[in-house]
């Protein structure tokens, strides 16, 4: 549950006597609870490591990814503002790498760097902390596919698999369900727009429009909407085994 | 004196020209491939240290007078070769400089095979260099050979009288 840090939240140059900094956890609330003005958002993203290797991105509403090169693609939860102003500094650390040394960025050592950067906002009172977290993915063929997140604190790790924003709890656990390294890229698609459905709360939750995008062999490395073809077997597999939850319910009953 | 001098474990570049221009080139190269190894935490590409010796080379282009040929091996892309003349930067199978070289030029073009072993790639540089050195005025003394592939690194060095002989010798 969540705790009141009376009196030591107010900045985050400051801790609190049990050695928590109230302000990085708020920022990490705000990457839970936030909306865009129209639809909730929620991202996952998988990853795949077999032949046919791939990262999955699958959010809900819009302006959920952007593009930082040709083979890596960031997606965002939380405060869009935020998540904006990083993408452009993601994208000028990968431009200033290519520069400098002649060759795509290795995406662990963007993902470092980003995270230094998000991080140093968590040492001043004079900022905020970064209000959305975020996930960065690519394939490219020496290093295969990569999936890597930051977080407001400015932690960054490697995934298999991860999510972020909303329901991210549920949706891990069903990531985790999942066989990943027997399943190719088509039955990932679908496995991944059910786990949206299921994390979906109908009561709570507003309507929301599922937007899936992949980078892989599949695109030889460009990161791309998944076409439509691909897109409606996965809607339509994930609403059918929802259904079929359902009335195994009932049968119980 | 040495004209080869190393980058990194796996990358070496030969010196021509100034040899203070060229020699302080390979040394801020040398630092910054160190830092750059470090910061992403396994070894540099060729090609990265070549982009960095020709970012030196192209914006003090008015003021520094040498050419660095960068060559290595790395995982990715295997054994390279770099030219960085002037500022520019080409991948090669082979790459020929300094003011010996203009002797040579024709003896590289004919001589050259892809899918050399180690040794014939050894004996083809060795020859390459005596026939240089006999020409110009300016080279001579010894033949600094630096051999670099999976396994690691060698240097070698071999004496003016160990040199391969041709015609006029």
């Amino acid at each position: 549950m969540s705790s009141i840090g009376t009196g030591y939240d107010l900045s985050a140059s400051t801790f609190s006597p049990d050695g928590r900094v109230f302000q990085v956890e708020y920022a990490m609330k705000a990457v839970e609870n936030s909306c865009t003005d129209r639809r909730d958002m929620m991202l996952l993203r998988i990853i795949q490591e077999m032949t046919s290797q791939e990262v999955k991105n699958t959010s809900e509403g819009s302006g959920g990814t952007c593009l930082l090169q040709r083979s890596k693609v960031m997606a965002v939860a939380g405060l869009l503002a935020d998540a904006r102003s990083l993408s452009e500094v993601a994208r000028e650390e990968a431009s200033s790498f290519r520069s400098n040394y002649g060759h795509d960025i290795p995406l662990k050592h963007l993902s470092d760097r980003v995270a230094m950067y998000v991080h140093a906002y968590t040492l001043y009172s004079a900022v905020r902390p970064f209000g959305c977290s975020f996930i960065l993915g690519s394939y490219d063929k020496d290093d295969g596919p990569q999936l890597y997140m930051v977080d407001p604190s400015g932690i960054s790790h490697g995934y298999w698999g991860c999510a972020i924003g909303k329901a991210k709890q549920a949706a891990k656990t069903e990531i985790e369900k999942l066989q990943m390294r027997d399943m190719t890229c088509r039955e990932l698609v679908k496995e991944v727009a059910k786990i949206i459905y299921i994390v979906h709360d109908e009561v709570k939750d507003k309507a929301f429009e599922l937007e899936l995008s992949w980078v892989g062999e599949v695109t030889n490395g460009r990161h791309e909407l998944v076409p439509k073809d691909v897109r409606e077997e996965a809607e339509k597999y994930a609403k059918d085994s929802l259904e079929e939850e359902d009335d195994s319910d009932e049968d119980n009953m | 004196m040495n004209k080869l001098s190393p980058l990194h474990d796996k990358i070496y570049c030969a010196l021509s020209g100034s040899a203070a221009d060229a020699q302080t080139i390979a040394e801020i190269v040398n630092y910054q491939l160190d830092v750059h190894s470090t910061e992403i935490g396994e070894d540099p590409q060729v090609r990265s240290a070549a982009t960095l010796v020709r970012n030196i080379s192209y914006k003090y282009k008015e003021e520094l007078s040498a050419h660095l040929i960068v060559a290595g091996w790395d995982r990715r892309d295997g054994g390279q070769v770099f030219a960085t003349l002037n500022g520019l930067l080409t991948r090669q199978p082979f790459a020929i400089g300094g003011s010996g070289s203009s002797y040579v030029y024709g003896f590289v073009d004919a001589e050259y095979r892809r899918g050399m072993s180690k040794e014939e790639c050894q004996q083809f540089v060795v020859n390459t260099l005596s026939l240089a050195m006999n020409r110009d005025g300016s080279s001579g003394g010894v033949a600094y050979i630096v051999t670099i592939d999976e396994q690691g690194t060698e240097e070698k060095v071999i004496l003016g009288n160990d040199l391969p002989t041709f015609v006029d010798q």
